[in-house]
């Protein structure tokens, strides 16, 4: 996939890291306004896909990325799975999934328990998730014709 | 109740678009709009009269909201239809590429 | 004891994750690490089958009921469960053992293994799930790890059928989803054991939410109209999975739902049980007319399995119509019985033909069953199993199909349904004569000049240790008629199903 003129490269140098940064605001905030993991994890996905379709593709550089985001969504997925096993093991009544973390008062940032981190740790899931999915569909289509 | 006769109208066209449509790429976009019809129905489920957005906030902190079950469980439906249209547009792809046209009367490789 | 029901889920998604970091690093990591995941599995359901009695309850995140509401995610295990386990476990663990070597004929070797166990997981989810959202959300895990593991190797007849069963499969998905929402409409709340207190009310729809109900899992368990995509999927994928979707999949994800909330949900009326007899004598006979002219061997052994399923539910459905006439329950109880014991007979002697079919693929490279011949002497294990294989499913004593198929015939006439049982015998005996054509063709023809140049050998240790485990199990499961054995395994399922009121009393308390 070729990239494009000289004005999108610039542009999307500056505009993409602004993309990222309000996404990780979406993720962090999640239990305080809507958004949460899903949400914030496809906006921080769509910064990277909006580098990939400014700057072209080229098939090597992209499969050393690919390695790293399949090591990254499972991962993340194994950390959701430890941070919900600890609830069977901390808490005094055994059951998965429980709040063990302090909730503090409604409306601060730092409250609610487990779920920010639970939070973070889904908006990375699903940002590897669908940049792979990105990448599987729309760059390697390459490979066939080389 | 008219929003929800259209909301089956809706489901109708998707239905429609999978039955009869000869592209790959048409069936698979009559299932996604089947799939956007269904999230719409959950949303219209959970409406109360003259309720706001269920968040405890500043703005409306306290009064009746609309019901938050059908959201929760939209957002999960959501991300469900989205690998679902991954997949499907995965294997269309990898189809175009052995048979070399889209039209389902001609791949028909399997018979009997 | 109730809190380890959650690692039936944890396990095999645990293990999904694990292999896909270290699958990387550690040559043989998957291989060595899905067989022991499963074998811890099947001695967990095992400890809960001899040490608890009566219905487990788990409360996800331990949110206790609110004014004697149930608020939490529930996760129950109960007789059926424990039934249903039990087969995913087992014919989970000797297909995954079969893979071992089978899998070395394909490229992407450790992708495998981790959609192996995302399918185990969703259909362990959907088993001991009490919830109806809880139930879509696995259903869907376990239907889009098939979807990709039928597409597995990627040639253009596997292609091609993984779309046809994506497509329908997918329109299913959305009429379940349709149907819940319906149903949540209705009733306010998504608990399985609270929906059948409040269901019989307020129902408006309730009649029109059942059909929805029929059509999007008979579509999944492949039933009379909505079996097309059946042949195509099943014999397309490689032999392991092959096994899985036709041994467990279908009853899991198809069957045991509709059972659930047939019996322990809804309150089901004469008409609707007779549809759902009808519907199953439909798929037998249909299934079997169809398998008559096939040559090629796993499409044959697809065919059955629409037939097999049909005995299932026309047994269920009969169970079904006398309890809803308020009759004899201990003939409905008897039906019910052979029904869930057809159940697990055919994925044991369906998943130990599929495994032969891919052994001798695997060593002759064809399915065509005219090119096939002489093999007998050759493949010594595997044209004994085979055979053991077919006459189980043929219904010849002593082995397991026999036994089941007389309680469903006996059950028939006891009940007065003669038709149901003419048929029954009708399509047994045209089994018979498939299946002796597939043992004439593929093992006892004389002719062995086809193999003079090639090495036939048989098949390595891993596939042949699986093939004789499944053809040991088809001559012990006829014992499952022994007291102490019906008693645990079989009764407490059956007793589910026949108490279907009480289910909600046993789980929350009114």
């Amino acid at each position: 996939m070729k990239g494009m003129t000289i004005i999108v490269k610039k542009i999307t140098q500056i505009v993409a890291p602004l993309i990222f940064v309000y996404g990780i605001y979406i993720v962090i905030h999640g239990h305080l306004s809507p958004g949460g993991g899903f949400a914030g994890g496809v906006i921080m996905a769509g910064a990277f896909i909006l580098q990939i379709l400014a700057n072209g593709s080229i098939l090597s550089k992209l499969r050393k990325q690919e390695s790293g985001l399949e090591f990254l969504e499972s991962a993340a997925i194994l950390g959701f799975l430890i941070i919900a096993g600890l609830g069977l093991l901390i808490s005094s009544s055994l059951t998965f999934f429980f709040n063990f973390l302090s909730k503090g008062t409604i409306g601060k940032l730092i409250s609610a328990g487990v779920i920010p981190i639970e939070n973070v740790v889904v908006g990375l899931e699903v940002c590897a998730a669908i940049t792979t999915i990105f990448i599987a569909l729309a760059v390697f289509e390459k490979e066939e014709k080389e | 109740m008219i929003l929800f006769v259209l909301c089956l109208i809706l489901f109708i066209i998707g239905l429609y678009g999978v039955v009869t449509k000869r592209n790959l790429i048409k069936i698979i976009l009559g299932i996604a709009i089947m799939e956007y019809s269904v999230n719409l129905f959950f949303i219209l489920i959970g409406y109360v009269k003259g309720a706001t957005a269920p968040i405890l906030g500043k703005a409306f902190p306290k009064g009746p909201f609309v019901d938050p079950l059908p959201q929760a469980m939209i957002l999960t439906a959501i991300v469900i239809g989205l690998a679902t249209t991954a997949l499907l547009l995965a294997v269309a792809i990898r189809l175009y590429r052995k048979y070399g046209t889209f039209d389902i009367r001609k791949i028909n490789s399997l018979k009997g | 004891m109730d809190s380890l029901i959650p690692l039936f889920v944890i396990v095999p998604l645990g293990t999904a994750f694990l292999m896909a970091i270290f699958g990387r690093v550690i040559k043989g990591f998957n291989k060595v690490l899905l067989p022991l995941s499963l074998l811890f599995l099947c001695y967990l359901v095992i400890r809960f089958m001899l040490k608890e009695t009566g219905v487990s309850v788990y409360k996800v995140g331990g949110f206790e009921p609110v004014n004697g509401i149930p608020i939490a995610i529930y996760m129950i295990i109960d007789g059926l469960s424990k039934f249903m386990l039990l087969i995913i476990s087992t014919i989970g663990f000797i297909s995954s053992f079969y893979a071992i070597s089978y899998i070395s004929k394909f490229t992407a070797e450790r992708k495998f293994f981790i959609l192996f166990s995302l399918m185990i997981a969703g259909m362990n989810g959907i088993v001991i799930s009490g919830d109806i959202f809880n139930i879509f959300v696995f259903l869907e895990i376990a239907a889009i790890s098939s979807y990709a593991l039928v597409a597995f190797g990627v040639e253009k007849q596997e292609l091609e059928a993984s779309f046809k069963y994506q497509i329908l499969s997918g329109v299913a998905s959305i009429v379940i989803l349709l149907s819940i929402g319906f149903i949540y409409w209705q009733t306010g709340t998504l608990n399985i054991a609270d929906i059948s207190s409040v269901l019989p009310y307020k129902g408006v729809f309730t009649k029109f939410v059942a059909i929805l109900f029929i059509v999007g899992f008979g579509l999944k368990a492949a039933m009379f109209p909505f079996h097309s995509w059946l042949p195509d999927a099943h014999s397309s994928a490689p032999s392991p999975i092959s096994a899985m979707l036709s041994g467990v999949f279908i009853k899991a994800v198809g069957l045991y739902v509709i059972f659930r909330l047939f019996f322990n949900m809804f309150a089901f009326s004469y008409e609707l049980s007779f549809m759902i007899a009808i519907l199953g004598t439909l798929s037998m006979i249909v299934g079997v007319l169809l398998a008559i002219g096939q040559w090629d061997i796993k499409r044959l052994l697809a065919y059955h399995s629409i037939s097999q399923m049909g005995y299932v539910v026309m047994a269920i459905g009969i169970g079904m119509t006398i309890l809803s006439n308020n009759g004899n329950k201990t003939v409905a109880a008897f039906s019910i019985f052979g029904g869930l014991y057809h159940l697990i007979n055919h994925s044991v002697f369906k998943s130990l033909l599929f495994l032969n079919a891919g052994s001798i693929e695997y060593s002759t490279g064809t399915r065509n069953l005219r090119k096939l011949g002489g093999l007998a002497s050759v493949m010594p294990i595997t044209s004994t199993s085979s055979f053991i294989a077919s006459m189980s499913i043929s219904g010849i004593p002593p082995f397991n199909g026999f036994f089941s198929k007389l309680i469903i015939i006996i059950a028939a006439v006891q009940a007065r349904y003669y038709f149901f049982a003419l048929m029954a015998v009708i399509v047994s005996i045209i089994t018979l004569g498939s299946f002796l054509k597939i043992q004439k063709y593929a093992f006892y023809n004389k002719d062995k000049s086809n193999w003079e140049g090639k090495n036939i050998k048989e098949s390595p240790f891993s596939m042949s240790f699986a093939m004789i485990i499944l053809a040991v199990l088809c001559l012990g499961l006829s014992l499952f008629l022994i007291p102490t054995l019906k008693n645990v395994i079989l009764n407490p399922a059956v007793d589910v199903l026949i108490n279907g009121l009480k289910y909600s009393m046993a789980v929350i308390g009114y």
